[in-house]
């Protein structure tokens, strides 16, 4: 089936087969395989992109059910090639990773948190990040990052 | 995990997608938010050969103030659900199990129309509605019907909606201002519930529902009928196993199940001001 998808802002038209998973046609079609493929059971959120706006798991999602609508993945943020977006420079000044697996769906998930509740509390932070799992036990400064970007004081 | 090949096919409308599934019978399945349905497709627990995709029916996401009751079109997103300041105000249970389904990621695509198609008695919001009341609109060839919420979850995944009917709208009466509580016991963020209890005042008795204590949702109806003879909560939520046959899973036994039952509606109870 043809889909046209404006992803990161640039119009894709392709042929998929209805089967086909948003992170596939992701990573496999268009080359972006910042988008990782965690637990494939929409639990851990490593496969979180954007979808007109909201965070969602590409793994959860049909490219086809994509057509005529706009995605944003990982590498879509940055605003040019030598400068970060600000909640990934956030969580590079929090250290906000270690082994970095979950961090493209981590900073996705949390860019939409604040979209949505631009001055969140830690504890709003903590559950509005539930649909993402650091399995280096990360969350601490991951949770800092996000409200530093935020604007707040984690000194 | 890749599901099985089917064919797509894209509805723009209510009366379109109904002919879809008529055309195909019951080798084709509505596609929402398919957050229900997807899992099970990549399980390939669920192999239907034709995907009809309502997600375009534009005019099915409103949530609508109607005098007595709020109207809300079957595509309507968990998120809008907990977002609704409709709701907040006029039936503020509802916005508030809808923000704990799943996570943001689930609730930005999953729909209160497919979950309650879906009839999964471990999801949260078949029950809440269930103890709420109100009906449900089918939209099928012959025609619009309306189903009470109390006739509508038949089985274990099953509904009244028969193969070649969509749910189109759910009607919730309003509760301004009653007690209510919801209880949902999992061990791991994100996850369904082991056991969920919600209790609504509605126009002036108490009604209690259950998550995943059997086959669908479930009303506790030994604890309604004792908190109308005057038992206090404690006491009443003593009977919240009763009638029920909780399933085994890597979770729990049916006897820990009953057990949580009884804590939880007792919680509810209590917390919600309820008895």
């Amino acid at each position: 089936m043809e889909i046209s998808v404006t992803v990161n802002g640039a119009n894709q038209s392709s042929e998929v087969e209805p089967r086909t998973l948003l992170v596939y046609y992701l990573r496999d079609e268009l080359g972006l395989t910042g988008t990782n493929v965690g637990c494939d059971t929409s639990s851990c959120g490593a496969c979180t992109v954007h979808v007109n706006g909201e965070s969602v798991k590409s793994c959860t999602m049909l490219a086809v059910q994509a057509d005529g609508q706009e995605v944003t993945t990982i590498e879509g943020l940055a605003p040019s090639a030598d400068e970060l977006h600000p909640m990934q420079q956030s969580f590079q000044d929090n250290h906000g990773l270690q082994c970095g697996y979950c961090t493209p769906g981590m900073v996705m998930a949390a860019c939409s948190l604040l979209d949505e509740n631009p001055s969140p509390s830690e504890a709003e932070v903590r559950e509005g990040l539930e649909g993402n799992l650091c399995r280096c036990t990360g969350y601490h400064n991951i949770v800092k990052a996000v409200l530093a970007c935020s604007g707040q004081d984690v000194s | 995990m890749i599901p099985a090949a089917f064919d797509y096919k894209k509805a723009n409308s209510a009366e379109e997608a109904i002919a879809l599934i008529a055309e195909h019978g019951d080798e084709a399945k509505l596609l929402a938010g398919g957050h229900s349905l997807i899992p099970m497709m990549k399980l390939r627990l669920a192999v239907p050969s034709v995907l009809v995709d309502i997600a375009g029916v534009d005019d099915l996401s409103y949530i609508d103030d109607r005098d007595d009751h709020i109207a809300i079109g079957a595509l309507a997103n968990h998120r809008s659900l907990e977002t609704s300041d409709l709701l907040i105000s006029e039936c503020p249970v509802l916005a508030h199990v809808a923000s704990k389904v799943g996570d943001p990621q689930v609730r930005h695509r999953g729909t209160l129309g497919g979950s309650l198609a879906h009839s999964d008695p471990a999801s949260d919001l078949p029950a809440v509605v269930l103890a709420l009341g109100g009906s449900l609109v089918a939209q099928g060839p012959n025609g619009e019907r309306e189903i009470a919420v109390a006739d509508f979850f038949t089985g274990y995944f099953e509904s009244a909606l028969s193969e070649d009917e969509m749910l189109t709208e759910v009607r919730i009466p309003k509760a301004p201002g009653s007690s209510w509580n919801y209880q949902k016991f999992n061990r791991r963020a994100q996850d369904w519930a082991i056991v969920g209890v919600a209790a609504v005042e509605v126009q002036g008795a108490t009604q209690v529902s259950l998550v995943n204590m059997g086959s669908t949702p479930l009303r506790a109806s030994g604890v309604e009928a004792a908190l109308a003879g005057g038992a206090s909560a404690a006491e009443a939520a003593e009977a919240a196993a009763e009638g029920t046959e909780p399933p085994t899973d890597l979770n729990a036994s049916p006897e820990y199940r009953s057990h949580l039952a009884r804590v939880l509606t007792r919680r509810a109870l209590e917390a919600g001001g309820v008895s």
